[in-house]
């Protein structure tokens, strides 16, 4: 089994943009001690930022594989920089925008960020900017050897792009 | 008008803050990559694409670090640069100073070789 941390794919730009969503739920076990009540304060149930990033990842992660047709095994390599300025509540839904800054045959740079969408009125608030490296593993500058199959695209995230509507071979 | 070295080395030192998180005065002109800034080898793709961004310059897959001539039978022997190893190495990286590696020729050693001035005078050519 593996996470995945985005429900729907809204947008899929050939080596341009990603556009996915992820609705926060109470259901979800990992926000039951995140963070837990303390003296003088209730719980506090939020998305760990660490899952937002994992979130970003996959979202760009999807963007740079789907470049050249998932025929890379794409890793993500670097967590630049990223910055939240706000909470991902339960109730609250998640769009995370990714684009493809630098790409060429040993992997990629994207800049992505993360709004929150409040369902009830609309209204959007920019929750966080995160930069990523990934790295195209079979390309790598030490000559290691990895599997042939594609062990980073799974049966799950193709079944994510055809529920949310894209073609897959 | 041309970018001076001093300005070269300044937004250089900003890709390397931003790329290896370290701090504006670590980043100094004898300061090497590996050895003193920490740079892993994922790093050297990182800085790659930020210089391209930095400068506005396209950077083929290895002209910058050429791995593909350590991965060479013709020019490694158990793990050390043959005669012509060097040789290709001098002919692809004319700007930098190869006189620490004469003496033992590791590849192990021959990312530590590797300075903030060597990054400088490379852009300085390609932007020349």
């Amino acid at each position: 089994m593996r996470w995945i941390w985005i429900d729907r794919i809204l947008e899929l730009e050939k080596a341009k943009r990603c556009v996915a969503i992820k609705n926060v739920s109470l259901a979800e076990e990992v926000l039951h001690d995140h963070f837990p009540a303390a003296p003088g304060r209730p719980r506090m149930p939020v998305l760990p930022n660490p899952l937002i990033i994992e979130g970003m990842a996959q979202t760009a992660g999807i963007l740079v594989g789907h470049a050249n047709d998932f025929a890379e095994k794409v890793i993500l390599a670097k967590v630049g920089r990223a910055t939240f300025t706000a909470a991902a509540w339960p109730g609250y839904t998640l769009r995370y925008t990714a684009d493809i800054e630098r790409m060429d045959s040993a992997g990629a740079s994207t800049r992505g960020t993360v709004d929150r969408i409040d369902p009830g009125t609309g209204q959007t608030v920019p929750l966080a900017t995160i930069e990523l490296l990934f790295s195209h593993i079979d390309q790598n500058r030490s000559g290691l050897a990895f599997p042939d199959h594609n062990f980073v695209f799974t049966d799950q995230f193709m079944d994510l792009l055809r529920q949310s509507g894209f073609a897959v071979k | 008008m041309a970018m001076t070295q001093d300005e070269v080395f300044t937004k250089i030192r900003t890709v390397l803050v931003d790329a290896l998180g370290v701090d504006d005065d670590e980043v100094t002109p004898g300061a090497k990559l590996v050895g003193d800034l920490g740079a892993e080898s994922i790093d050297f793709l990182d800085i790659v694409f930020r210089l391209e961004k930095a400068f506005g310059i396209k950077i083929n897959q290895g002209e910058l670090f050429p791995d593909a001539i350590f991965n060479d039978p013709q020019f490694t022997v158990e793990g050390k640069l043959t005669d012509a190893g060097v040789a290709e190495v001098r002919r692809r990286l004319p700007y930098i100073d190869l006189s620490s590696l004469d003496n033992d020729r590791a590849i192990s050693e021959f990312a530590n070789v590797f300075s903030v001035n060597d990054l400088v005078k490379f852009v300085m050519t390609k932007i020349a």
